[in-house]
C-alpha cells in the first residue's frame, strides 16, 4: 500500500492536486480527438460535396435556431431497416461542411439525412405549416410564422465569409454574390445560371408560394431539399473508404 | 456598482449596434437586467455588521441554497410543459414556446441552472467549513455567484429568442460563453485560493471531487465552445470543427458534462452531506483515492459512445465503448463508499427522512451507472440509440441521483445557515421523498418500455421481408406512454413544491406541530 501512502503528499498540495487533475483528465481526449485531424480516412473520397448555397446557409441556420435537431438525426446507420427507411447510411464526408455538424441524438420525428427531393416544396411547406394535416399523427409543432417572416440576409456575405475563417471552401466570388445568389435561388423565373454553376444540384424556385417576397420559409425549404442529394453514390466505393 | 451601470451602459450600446434582431433584443435584455441590478445595488443597505476574516462566507450560500430551489422548480415545470407538447402538440405556441426552444431551456434549467447553482453554493459551504478558512478573495465570491445567475438568465432567454448554437447542453452563443469563462475562472481561483490558505493539513477528499469537476468543466467549455462569430454585433457563430471531428467534440463535451458536472461535482456533495448527516465517517479512505483517479481518468474516455454507428471511424467507437464498459468499476467505487458509510446506522433510513433521500439519490446513482454501460455496448446501443430509452437514462440519473442528493443537502444546510433548530416539518421531507421516488419510477420504467418498443417497431420486418411500421405509427404508439411520463413528472413536481414550501416556512423560523417520526428502538439485554 506505499503508493497509497504517498498519496498524502498529494492531498497536502491543492495545486499539485489541481495540475495532477488536469493532467489526467486531457489524455483521453487528446487520443481520441487529435488523430480524427491527422488520419487521412476519417473522411472519405467522395463526388458532388460543396458547399451550402446562401439560401441554404440561411436555412440551415433557421433549422439550428429552431432546434429541428432536437427531434430528427441526421445520421443514418448502416443497418438494413435505417437503408431501406432513409436510404444510403451517412458519409462523414457528406457533414464535411457542417458547422456545427447535426447528427442529432433523438428521433422523436423521422431521420431528414436524405429528406432532399422526397417531398415537393408546396408539401414541406404545408407540413410545415400544419403538421397534421398531412401526417395525422404527427407531433410536430407548427411553424406557419416562418412563411410570415421575412428573410433577413443583410449578414449573409458574412455568414460565408466566417464559414470559410473556419475552413469551407467559400470563394471570394462566391462571397462577394452571396446576397444576389439567395435572391436568385428564392425567386421564381430568375436568372439563376450563375447559381446552379457555383452550387450544383441547388434547388430554385418559388418555394412558399409568394413570388413577392423570400421569407423564412423559402430558406429552410432550400435547406431540406438540398439535404442528402449531393453525394454521387454511382461513383461511391465503399470497400475502398472501409475503416 | 460602477461596473453593473458600465455594463448596463455598454449593452445599450452593443443593442444599437447589433446586426440581427435577435442579439439587439437580447442586449436589451442585459442592459434592462443590468440597469435594475445598479439599482438595487444603490439602495441596498450597508450592513450593520462587518464580517470578521474568521467568520465563514454564508451570505452566497443563503442565496444560492433558495435559488436552488427556484431553479429546480422552473426546471421541472418547464419539463412537464415539455413532456406535454409531446402528448398534446396543440400545447405548443410558435415561435418562443415550440418544443425545439423550449427543450434547451429545460435540460439547462435543470443542469446548469439547478444543477449549476446547487453546486456553487454547496462547494462554497463545504470548502470553508473542510478547511476551516473562509472563502478567499472577499467579494470575488460575490461577483462568481451573480454571474453565474447572470449566465443562467442569458442562456434562458437567448433560447426563447432563437439564439443556439445547437450543441446540446451547450447552446449558448460565443458572447455568453465568454462570458460563463470569465466567471468559471473567477470560481476556480475562489476554490483553490480557499483550499490554499485553508487550516487543515489534508484537503477532504468532497474538495477533490469539487476541484476536478471546476478544472474539467473549464477545459471541455472553452474547447467545445470554439467558434467563428458571424459579427462581433450578432448572436450568430459558426464552430471551428466540421462534421465527424465536430460531433466527437461536442459529445466529448456532451458526455464529461455528464461525467462531471453532473458526477463528480454531485460525488463530492454526497462525500460530504452523506457523512455529516449519517454522522459516520466515509467507509473507506482507500476506495476513495481510487475511484476519484479512476472515474476522472476514465470517464473523458467515453463519449463516442453517444456516435455508435455513426460515420465516426470504427477504433473510436470501439475505444469509447471499451472504455465506457470500464467505468461502472469506478463509478460503483463511489456508491459502495456511500452505502457502506451508513454501516452501523441503517436504522437512521426508517427514522431520518433526509437520509433516506440521499440513500436513494446513491442507489438511484449506482443503477443509472449500470444502465450507462449497458447501454453504450454496440449492440444494445443499436437498439436503444435514438429512442427514448435514453431519455429514460437521463432521467434516472438526473431526477434521482442529482436531485435527490440536492434536496438532500438543502434540507441539511437550511436550519444551519438560518439558524432554526430543525426543518419545519420533517414529515413533509418524508411525503417529498415518496412523491419523488415514486415519479421517478414511473418515469423511468415508461420510458424503458417505450424506448424499447420504438427501436423494435423501427427495425420489425414482416414474413415477406417488408418493414411493417411506417415512422408515422411508431409515433402514434409512443402516445400513451407520453402521457404517462408527463404524470411521473408532476409526482415529481409536487414533491418539489413542497419542498419549497417546507424551507420557506423554516427560513420564517416556523415549526409544524406534528407527530414525531418513527425513532430507533432501543435494544434491551436479554435478562
Amino acid at each position: 500500500m506505499s503508493i497509497l501512502d504517498k498519496h498524502g503528499v498529494i492531498e497536502r498540495n491543492a495545486s499539485l492536486l489541481l495540475v495532477g487533475s488536469l493532467i489526467v483528465v486531457s489524455i483521453g481526449g487528446i487520443v481520441e480527438i487529435a488523430p480524427l485531424f491527422y488520419f487521412q480516412n476519417t473522411i472519405e473520397k467522395v463526388e458532388g460535396m460543396r458547399p451550402y448555397s446562401p439560401l441554404e446557409l440561411a436555412g440551415r441556420d433557421i433549422y439550428v435556431r429552431e432546434g429541428c435537431y432536437v427531434c430528427h438525426s441526421q445520421m443514418i446507420r448502416p443497418f438494413r431497416d435505417e437503408v431501406e427507411r432513409y436510404g444510403h447510411y451517412s458519409l462523414a464526408a457528406e457533414s464535411m461542411y457542417d458547422h456545427p455538424f447535426q447528427w442529432g441524438s433523438k428521433r422523436t420525428g423521422p431521420d431528414l439525412a436524405r429528406v432532399g427531393g422526397r417531398y415537393s416544396n408546396e408539401w414541406q411547406v404545408q407540413h410545415l405549416t400544419d403538421p397534421r394535416s398531412v401526417v395525422p399523427e404527427s407531433i410536430m409543432p407548427s411553424y406557419s410564422f416562418l412563411a410570415r417572416a421575412t428573410l433577413d440576409f443583410d449578414t449573409i456575405g458574412g455568414m460565408l465569409q466566417a464559414n470559410a475563417n473556419v475552413g469551407v471552401p467559400y470563394t471570394p466570388e462566391m462571397i462577394q454574390s452571396a446576397a444576389a445568389d439567395l435572391i436568385a435561388q428564392a425567386t421564381p423565373d430568375a436568372d439563376s445560371g450563375g447559381v446552379l454553376e457555383r452550387y450544383p444540384k441547388a434547388v430554385v424556385g418559388g418555394f412558399d408560394g409568394d413570388a413577392m417576397r423570400i421569407t423564412e420559409m423559402d430558406a429552410l425549404v432550400a435547406y431540406l431539399q438540398v439535404l442528402g442529394t449531393l453525394v454521387d453514390f454511382n461513383t461511391y466505393d465503399a470497400a475502398a473508404n472501409a475503416r | 456598482m460602477i461596473g453593473l451601470g458600465a455594463g448596463t451602459l455598454a449593452a445599450a450600446m452593443l443593442s444599437g449596434l447589433a446586426v440581427d434582431d435577435p442579439f439587439r433584443i437580447h442586449m436589451g435584455i442585459l442592459s434592462l437586467v443590468l440597469g435594475l441590478a445598479t439599482i438595487v445595488a444603490m439602495r441596498l443597505p450597508q450592513p450593520a455588521h462587518v464580517e470578521l476574516d474568521t467568520e465563514y462566507m454564508d451570505g452566497p450560500v443563503r442565496i444560492g441554497t433558495i435559488l436552488t430551489v427556484f431553479w429546480g422548480i422552473i426546471g421541472f415545470t418547464v419539463g412537464v410543459l415539455v413532456a406535454t407538447q409531446l402528448a398534446y402538440p396543440q400545447v405548443n405556441f410558435e415561435p418562443w414556446l415550440n418544443f425545439g426552444r423550449l427543450r434547451p431551456l429545460h435540460t439547462s434549467a435543470v443542469v446548469f441552472a439547478f444543477g449549476g447553482t446547487a453546486l456553487m453554493t454547496t462547494s462554497f459551504y463545504v470548502v470553508q467549513r473542510t478547511s476551516r478558512a473562509r472563502l478567499f478573495g472577499g467579494d470575488l465570491a460575490w461577483f462568481v455567484f451573480w454571474g453565474y445567475q447572470l449566465f443562467i438568465l442569458l442562456a434562458a432567454t437567448g433560447y426563447l429568442l432563437g439564439i443556439t448554437q445547437s450543441r446540446e447542453y451547450a447552446e449558448p452563443e460565443w458572447y455568453v460563453d465568454i462570458w460563463l469563462t470569465v466567471v468559471w475562472v473567477a470560481y476556480l481561483v475562489v476554490f483553490l485560493g480557499t483550499l490554499l490558505k485553508r487550516k487543515e493539513p489534508h484537503i477532504y477528499v468532497a474538495n477533490w471531487f469539487y476541484l476536478a469537476f471546476i478544472v474539467t468543466v473549464a477545459m471541455l467549455h472553452v474547447v467545445n465552445n470554439l467558434a467563428m462569430p458571424v459579427s462581433p454585433f450578432g448572436s450568430r457563430s459558426y464552430s471551428l470543427f466540421s462534421g465527424v471531428q465536430d460531433a466527437l467534440t461536442q459529445w466529448w463535451y456532451g458526455h464529461n458534462a455528464v461525467g462531471f458536472f453532473l458526477t463528480a461535482g454531485f460525488l463530492g456533495m454526497m462525500y460530504y452531506y452523506l457523512p455529516k448527516q449519517a454522522e459516520r465517517p466515509v467507509y473507506s479512505y482507500r476506495l476513495s483515492i481510487i475511484h476519484f483517479w479512476a472515474l476522472i481518468f476514465l470517464y473523458i474516455w467515453a463519449g463516442p459512445h453517444h456516435l455508435h454507428y455513426t460515420a465516426l471511424p470504427d477504433w473510436a467507437q470501439t475505444l469509447g465503448m471499451v472504455f465506457s464498459v470500464v467505468l461502472w468499476m469506478p463509478s460503483w467505487g463511489g456508491m459502495i463508499n456511500g452505502l457502506l458509510t451508513l454501516r452501523g446506522a441503517w436504522d437512521k433510513m426508517r427514522t431520518d427522512p433526509i437520509i433516506r433521500m440521499m440513500v436513494i439519490a446513491v442507489a438511484f446513482y449506482g443503477m443509472s451507472t449500470f444502465e450507462g454501460p449497458v447501454m453504450s455496448i454496440k449492440s444494445v446501443n443499436g437498439l436503444s440509440h435514438y429512442t427514448d430509452w435514453t431519455i429514460g437514462h437521463v432521467h434516472s440519473g438526473a431526477l434521482g441521483w442529482v436531485g435527490m442528493i440536492s434536496f438532500g443537502a438543502v434540507y441539511f444546510m437550511v436550519p444551519r445557515l438560518w439558524g432554526r433548530e430543525r426543518l419545519y416539518s420533517l414529515r413533509m421531507v418524508n411525503w417529498h421523498f415518496w412523491l419523488a421516488t415514486l415519479g421517478i419510477v414511473i418515469y423511468a420504467a415508461v420510458m424503458w418500455v417505450a424506448g424499447i418498443m420504438q427501436g423494435l417497431m423501427w427495425r420489425e420486418y414482416d414474413s415477406q421481408g417488408f418493414l411493417v411500421y411506417s415512422f408515422a405509427e411508431t409515433v402514434a404508439a409512443m402516445h400513451p406512454y407520453y402521457i404517462m411520463r408527463v404524470a411521473g413528472g408532476l409526482l415529481y413536481l409536487a414533491g418539489a413544491l413542497i419542498m419549497a414550501f417546507n424551507i420557506a416556512m423554516t427560513i420564517a423560523g416556523k415549526v409544524r406541530l406534528e407527530k414525531a417520526m418513527p425513532v430507533s428502538l432501543k435494544l434491551q439485554p436479554a435478562q
